[in-house]
């Protein structure tokens, strides 16, 4: 290991903000997607639930 | 031999791939996070520092990842429309559109930490030289793509018209690829090559390998995860997914 102090580590030999901006970017897109794609999916969910009850309402209605 | 074939269509379904791409996506997330971590710990404590470009090249696990990915996925775009337009299987279109926002992510990461790479070593944020701009190139086509896919209401004439926009666009990876080859360019050649020996040391090189799985099993399971979605949504009025859904 070449570095001798968590100082060191953070400023990456003078390239501190090219590595972490770098290494920063990547960390927070590659958190965010996976986020929102969990979220399109329990979104299309909420629907396809509302839906599904309305139908059920729907029915209840019809024969009571 | 017949029933393999068989066996393959099935999960041509959307009706079958939904579980199947939910049970796939634990696994590809745990690959990528064992793929990662030890990719990130060679990255910063094993790879020694760079005898010209000091600890800045140490962009390159980040960069050269993104970029591959960037240009792999789309050509897994190009022939998943490719395929929908040929054989009309519902899935590949579906494919086709999760796969673009993971591509236009890594084209955007490759970019960037491409700017934050050549603004030290090079003196300038970006030139117009040709593998930048080919890869500029890369990120308005996946724009493209997706600007054109919600364009058009009905899914099936969405998704034919952007498979001819991926196909069409497909010219331009080995463009992206061969450009530092055959114009003069600032951006240095490739450091892994088939035909000759990698010009880095071992253990950077092992980085690079670790860091490029655990992003490609990233946009596996992210793929995964926006195809679910565009499962049910275009899928809404069928009777198995008023079934699928609890």
């Amino acid at each position: 290991m070449q570095w001798n102090s968590v100082g060191e580590f953070f400023a990456m030999g003078g390239y501190g903000l090219y590595v972490w901006g770098s290494f920063g970017a990547c960390a927070l897109l590659m958190v965010a997607e996976p986020l929102l794609a969990r979220r399109r999916l329990s979104e299309v969910r909420k629907i396809l639930a509302r839906e599904r009850l309305a139908d059920e309402l729907d029915l209840q209605q019809k024969n009571p | 031999m017949r029933q393999s074939i068989v066996h393959w269509f099935k999960f041509a379904s959307p009706q079958s791939f939904y579980p199947l791409a939910g049970r796939m996506i634990p696994w590809f997330w745990a690959a990528a996070a064992i793929f990662g971590i030890s990719g990130l710990w060679i990255s910063f404590f094993v790879a020694p520092t760079d005898a010209q470009q000091g600890e800045g090249y140490r962009i390159i696990f980040v960069h050269v990842p993104a970029s591959w990915m960037s240009m792999f996925i789309y050509l897994v775009m190009a022939f998943w429309a490719g395929l929908g337009l040929a054989l009309n299987t519902r899935v590949s279109g579906m494919m086709a559109q999760a796969l673009a926002p993971t591509g236009a992510l890594m084209a955007a990461l490759s970019l960037w930490t491409g700017a934050l790479w050549g603004k030290p070593m090079w003196g300038a944020w970006w030139v117009w030289d040709a593998r930048l701009t080919s890869e500029l190139i890369l990120f308005f086509l996946y724009l493209g793509f997706m600007a054109l896919q919600a364009a058009i209401d009905d899914p099936r004439r969405a998704d034919k018209a952007g498979a001819i926009l991926a196909l069409v666009g497909v010219v331009n990876i080995p463009i992206i690829y061969f450009s530092v080859k055959w114009w003069n360019t600032l951006h240095q050649g490739s450091t892994i090559n088939l035909t000759k020996a990698p010009s880095m040391a071992q253990t950077m090189l092992w980085g690079m390998m670790l860091m490029a799985l655990a992003f490609w099993m990233y946009s596996i399971a992210v793929a995964l995860m926006r195809v679910r979605a565009i499962i049910l949504e275009r899928e809404r009025h069928t009777e198995w997914v008023k079934h699928a859904v609890e």
